[in-house]
């Protein structure tokens, strides 16, 4: 079995997650051969094949031309699986590529058994087993469930051009994230709210849970998308990674992008309404309790405590 | 302006999953179902732009049973002008490639000059039917978005990274958009909007006029993932609640 593993770039530097592909790529004991739009003095450290298209032409977000170029290495290689990690570039570049070839694509994989892909459903509530009916297929495997590879080679470093680099799409720039009010990822405790809160009104009562434990207040992103917590304090993939020595999750469902922020976290306590919500997978105490009526109960508690 | 938006229903995702009789999906009796989150986005967008650009007319479609029109309904409620129902009862076995092929059988001679979906289904999540969509069309795609400006045929739209990070698009229309968290506040339809929905055109096909091709990705099965974390189950009233958490919290950790 052969596999095109999709290498990818942020601002000239080489994302890690890159290294999660090798890992899979070993886990299916697949010959490996690489695809990077990428920089030369800035290659992954990987043995095998890399087909090199120099990102300073072809740009870092160009899918369609990223595609075509792909294609391109696809028809060279004829690989069984393009495999790609489930990121902003990846979702995006993906399904382009499994259209073009019109192959089946699986999206989002944690897990291989015996050969068909496991992917989370419904908030990772359920599991499916899928693969390519095509035989053939392009994959992208979830951030974080594969330990990345440790660097171990020189790749054997092949040019690819194309004709024209015209792409529809226009890129104009990156925009960085608003500066930091608060740096979370130092905290040692944290008390963040999930859309179970209900209303803004209610986030003071969260924020004195966190305030009586001597530790900050995070958010899940609807609720920071909704206006009622400031950005700097979003846990998760669009927001930060933290490692508290707690976790207090309240009215949060534990969806994959949120966990993957947290999951570092010492101990986790959530409150939650529904038992089989899926941060139970990461906590360590799961309280099944309305947050409004629970979360205040154990501020006095904690308050009359000191 | 034409507009085609692409809505899909999906339980609400605090419901209790059962694996269904073929161990393929959820059974789908019992779950109060809603508009995905995604889409929803993509509704408000596709309004938004009607309100700015006056001249629009906004297509809503869904694939699915039924039960579907529910969603068709909110989105007419919210603002769009008609709505089309490609009934199909087993829509849920279809794969994303087959989903948009299905929508660009119906789309392909309409010349829509935009199309929003939402991002991913929350009950499926795969993240393709937008892309391939756009990609039978022969159109551009703009992935992720949670920025979106128009002017003179050209929208400038951000899309998300990780991180925080947002990458800054142009692109010329026609073009699609796939719709993400925190692109805007969806509007709740009104109590008149509601009864001017009612009177709108709402028309449904056969997915059999559309249905041109085979899944290209197999379901082996469908179980429950494995409970790994353990976490300990608290119950019952308020007052031992907080007790036993603060016993816990005492034994095993350093922070009170
Ligand atoms: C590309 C991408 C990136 C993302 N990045 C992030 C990110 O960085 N961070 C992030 O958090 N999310 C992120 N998300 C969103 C993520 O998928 C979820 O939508 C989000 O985490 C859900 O937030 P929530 O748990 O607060 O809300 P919900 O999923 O709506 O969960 C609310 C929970 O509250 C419980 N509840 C309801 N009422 C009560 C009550 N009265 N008392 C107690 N519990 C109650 C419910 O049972 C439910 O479990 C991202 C999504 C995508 C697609």
């Amino acid at each position: 079995m052969k596999v095109l593993l999709v290498a990818e770039y942020r601002e000239k530097e080489l994302l890690e997650s890159t290294y999660e592909l090798a890992t899979f790529a070993d886990k299916l004991g697949a010959e490996k051969v690489w695809f990077a739009a990428g920089y030369n003095d800035n290659l992954p450290k990987v043995a095998g094949k890399l087909y090199l298209a120099d990102a300073n032409k072809y740009g870092e977000y160009n899918p369609d031309v990223h595609k075509n170029l792909i294609l391109q290495v696809v028809e060279k290689e004829n690989p069984d699986y393009v495999v790609f990690v489930h990121s902003s570039y990846g979702w995006d570049l993906a399904p382009r590529v499994a259209a073009s070839l019109k192959i089946g694509q699986v999206s989002e994989i944690v897990d291989v058994v015996d050969g068909t892909f496991v992917v989370p459903a419904c908030n990772a509530k359920l599991r499916r087993f899928v693969k390519p009916a095509t035989g053939k297929g392009v994959l992208t495997i979830q951030a974080g469930a594969f330990q990345p590879a440790e660097p171990n080679g020189e790749p054997e470093v092949e040019e690819l051009t194309l004709d024209t680099a015209d792409s529809a799409l226009g890129f104009v720039g990156y925009e960085e994230a608003e500066a930091k009010s608060v740096d979370l990822t130092k905290a040692e405790i944290i008390v963040s709210a999930g859309r179970g809160v209900g209303k803004p009104d209610n986030i003071p009562v969260i924020e004195e849970l966190a305030k009586a434990l001597g530790g900050e207040l995070g958010a899940s992103r609807p609720v920071v998308d909704a206006g009622w917590v400031d950005h700097s304090r979003q846990v998760g993939t669009t927001g930060q990674t933290v490692a508290p020595k707690l976790y207090v999750a309240c009215g949060i469902s534990g969806a994959i992008q949120h966990l993957a922020g947290m999951k570092k976290s010492e101990f986790v306590l959530a409150i939650n309404t529904d038992k089989d919500a899926p941060i139970g997978e990461v906590a360590d105490v799961l309280v099944v309790a309305d947050v409004m009526q629970f979360v205040p109960a154990l501020t006095e508690k904690i308050k009359s405590m000191k | 302006m034409k507009i085609l938006v692409c809505i899909k229903q999906v339980p609400d995702m605090e419901s209790k999953f059962k694996v269904d009789s073929e161990g393929k999906w959820y059974d789908q009796t019992d779950l109060a179902y809603r508009m995905n989150e995604y889409d929803e986005y993509a509704v408000e967008q596709a309004v938004r732009l009607k309100e700015q650009v006056k001249d629009a007319d906004i297509t809503v479609l869904s694939i699915g049973p039924e039960r579907v029109k529910e969603a068709i309904k909110k989105a007419l409620a919210m603002g769009c002008d008609r709505g089309v129902h490609i009934k199909d009862d087993e829509d849920y076995k279809k794969d994303p490639y087959q989903k948009a092929n299905i929508v660009y059988e119906f789309a392909k001679d309409k010349g829509f000059d935009i199309i929003f979906t939402g991002m991913q289904s929350q009950d499926r999540g795969s993240g393709q039917f937008g892309v391939i969509l756009a990609e039978l069309l022969g159109i551009p795609a703009v992935t992720t978005i949670v920025g979106f400006e128009y002017a003179d045929g050209v929208v400038t739209a951000k899309r998300e990274l990780e991180g925080g990070k947002k990458a800054i698009v142009k692109v010329k229309l026609p073009a699609l958009f796939t719709c993400q968290l925190g692109l805007n506040e969806p509007r709740y339809p009104t109590l008149p909007n509601i009864m001017k929905a009612k009177k709108k055109e709402l028309l449904t096909h056969d997915v059999s006029e559309f249905l041109k091709d085979e899944a290209l990705v197999e379901t082996v099965k469908v179980d429950y993932p494995e409970k790994k974390g353990g976490a300990l189950i608290l119950e019952g009233d308020i007052a031992d609640l907080v007790e036993k958490t603060v016993q816990i919290l005492k034994e095993k950790t350093s922070v009170l």
